[in-house]
């Protein structure tokens, strides 16, 4: 296809994507490197019969002239990045110094907004995704066993988890997990303690978490494996039975092997699907417990009358080099099959 | 020897069936639970008595006078302007899927037709694209679609889950595209055809099936979407997921948690709708990335 034709058909789509996708993440880095107006005091001379004070008060007039003038706010640099809610440098310095344990200092640590929300997301991503590989290979290789006219139902029954969306899919759990609701019940009645709340205690909210993510990523595993296992080749399994292998020794040794680079490729993904949560959060009402990296981007934002776009801009950029880090392995794969292809 | 691999011990097939069916009940029984309680007071369905309550409906019937109500239906339909965020959903869950196919079936067709080295590093960006977490698009978005004032409308939203939707939809067309033969346009560009009506009478007529799958994905994103919508319209243009999610930011008014309930049957049951008709496609979908590489 020559360039002028190619050009002309892909025109819409890349436009879209270098208008929406390509730009905002510059001007989410321009947002960062700028921090808020600070609002310009005056002092006022105020006087009654007991006589005069001076008070400070916000000048409003030079105030919205100011943000008028500079709505994006004052230059700030990378200065965003190091204060107490980002990177926090002076607050690990001091930690570093004064505390005399390592316990103590990672206590610190991990009390900071973001180490804690950093915390979080990399505890969900990495105890997420191994139960959701293993869950959703038993389940493909069981729906793969069961009679032909039932298959279609159950796979629909099984991905009913995945096709919701995550804010819907984590308050159909809340509301059952809720002290008052059914599983909440049937738990205090478990462990014979009528006060027990999955609330209650930060612990049992990420494991409420954490199992509402194996929940919803195990149908997306599931289905990638059970189109996978259709691809195994019958000749080495024909051959394995006779010479006597059971069943349990034809998956280990044939079926496994066959289906490592699909197990790959659901690791990869589901890592970087997970390290975006959010909706669970607000799901489970779980904000005062779990942040996450982009839980902490939308409370900057959603705030109708003073956003923070430098703080939002600084995480989001964090944010993007995380995931950087997640997507190297991605990008190398994607390298390798081309190069193969050519 | 077909029938040698698939015999299995009696032993294994009832261990088998009752690990489906467990698992059947943990990721169905939810939604059947969610149903079922909507028709129910909230005094019911997070009963502090007993949770049989939800089932029988005790207050249920002391409220209302039956043991099933409709009542949180029509509230939030009516006073809680569901209707308005179910049409608001409907005109940018319409408007994504069209638009994006538009751009996608081109800018695909295009990708997989070009021999040249740059196709591979507009996979490659669309790949990247495809990573960035959605609330990071949207801190950009917001300072600039402010100072434009084009902030809080639909069409802003709509262009955006274009956009975003763009990186997959791409992909997923990208491939399918690849396994029509080529000959098939090679051969009308012969006969004096441009690219253009090439696309448009040869391919176009065997396109559908991965149009069909490209547009499901498209729908579900549209459709669920929550940071985009959420953030970038205000309260009365909310959709249906931020709206559901506006219900519960009001928990001092009682009723207003089971107008939540109800929405999220509302909401959940034209999807589980449409996914049963087009289960299929929703698989090979899934599967496109994954399995052929």
């Amino acid at each position: 296809m020559p360039h002028r034709t190619f050009f002309w058909f892909f025109f819409p789509s890349g436009l879209a994507m270098l208008l929406f996708i390509g730009l905002p993440i510059i001007s989410s880095f321009f947002q960062s490197l700028h921090i808020e107006p600070e609002q310009i005091l005056m002092e006022v001379e105020k006087c009654d019969p007991f006589g005069c004070k001076t008070e400070t008060k916000v000048d409003i007039e030079a105030t919205t002239k100011l943000q008028e003038e500079q709505p994006l706010g004052r230059f700030n640099g990378l200065g965003t990045y190091g204060d107490r809610n980002h990177l926090a440098f002076d607050e690990i310095k001091e930690a570093w110094t004064n505390s005399s344990s390592i316990a103590e200092f990672t206590d610190i640590l991990l009390n900071l907004p973001f180490y804690k929300a950093l915390l979080f997301t990399l505890t969900f991503c990495f105890a997420v995704t191994p139960p959701v590989v293993v869950l959703g290979f038993i389940v493909a290789l069981s729906v793969n066993t069961i009679t032909k006219s039932l298959k279609g139902p159950t796979i629909f029954g099984v991905i009913l988890p995945m096709i919701v969306t995550p804010l819907i899919g984590s308050l159909v759990l809340f509301w059952m997990i809720d002290a008052k609701g059914i599983l909440g019940s049937f738990i205090q009645y478990l462990f014979d303690d009528p006060n027990l709340s999955l609330k209650s205690s930060s612990q049992l909210t990420w494991i409420t978490l954490i199992i509402y993510g194996i929940w919803h990523n195990t149908p997306f595993a599931f289905v990638v494996f059970y189109a996978a296992l259709q691809t195994v080749p019958q000749d080495p399994l024909e051959a394995a039975i006779i010479d006597g292998a059971s069943r349990y020794e034809r998956v280990r040794h044939i079926v496994i092997p066959h289906l490592y680079p699909v197990a790959t490729f659901i690791i990869l993904i589901c890592l970087m699907d997970n390290f975006r949560v959010l909706e669970p959060i607000i799901g489970f009402a779980a904000e005062g417990v779990a942040q996450s990296l982009s839980w902490m981007i939308y409370n900057d934002l959603r705030s109708e009358n003073k956003m923070l776009f430098g703080s939002a801009g600084a995480t989001s950029m964090l944010t993007i080099i995380g995931v950087a880090i997640l997507l190297t392995p991605v990008l190398i794969r994607t390298w390798r099959e081309f190069r193969t292809e050519r | 020897m077909e029938s040698k691999i698939n015999r299995y011990s009696k032993q294994l097939i009832l261990i088998n069936s009752f690990f489906i069916l467990a698992w059947l009940v943990v990721s169905v029984f939810p939604f059947i639970w969610t149903f079922w309680g909507s028709f129910k007071v909230k005094a019911d369905f997070f009963s502090r008595a007993d949770w049989m309550f939800a089932v029988t409906g005790v207050n249920t019937l002391i409220e209302t006078g039956d043991t099933s109500t409709v009542k949180a239906y029509v509230e939030s339909w009516t006073e809680g302007e569901f209707w308005k965020a179910t049409m608001n959903t409907v005109i940018i869950t319409v408007s994504v899927v069209t638009i994006s196919l538009f751009l996608g079936t081109l800018g695909a067709y295009a990708l997989s037709r070009s021999t040249y080295k740059y196709t591979f590093w507009i996979l490659i960006a669309a790949l990247i694209f495809r990573a960035m977490p959605h609330i990071t698009l949207v801190s950009g978005y917001l300072f600039p679609f402010f100072q434009l004032n084009v902030w809080g409308i639909l069409p802003t939203t709509i262009i955006v889950l274009v956009a975003i939707n763009q990186p997959f939809t791409l992909w997923l067309l990208y491939s399918f595209f690849k396994t029509v033969p080529k000959e098939l346009d090679e051969s009308a560009l012969i006969d004096g055809c441009s690219y253009f009506q090439a696309f448009r009478f040869v391919i176009m007529p065997v396109m559908w099936p991965g149009v069909v799958t490209a547009g499901l994905f498209s729908m579900m994103l549209a459709y669920n979407d929550f940071t985009v919508t959420s953030l970038l319209l205000n309260q009365q243009n909310y959709t249906m997921v931020p709206k559901i999610n506006a219900y519960l930011g009001t928990i001092e008014h009682s009723g207003n948690y089971m107008w939540a309930v109800s929405s999220v049957v509302s909401a959940t049951a034209p999807l589980f709708m449409i996914i049963m008709f087009f289960q299929r496609q929703l698989i090979s979908g899934l599967t496109a990335g994954a399995v052929k590489g």
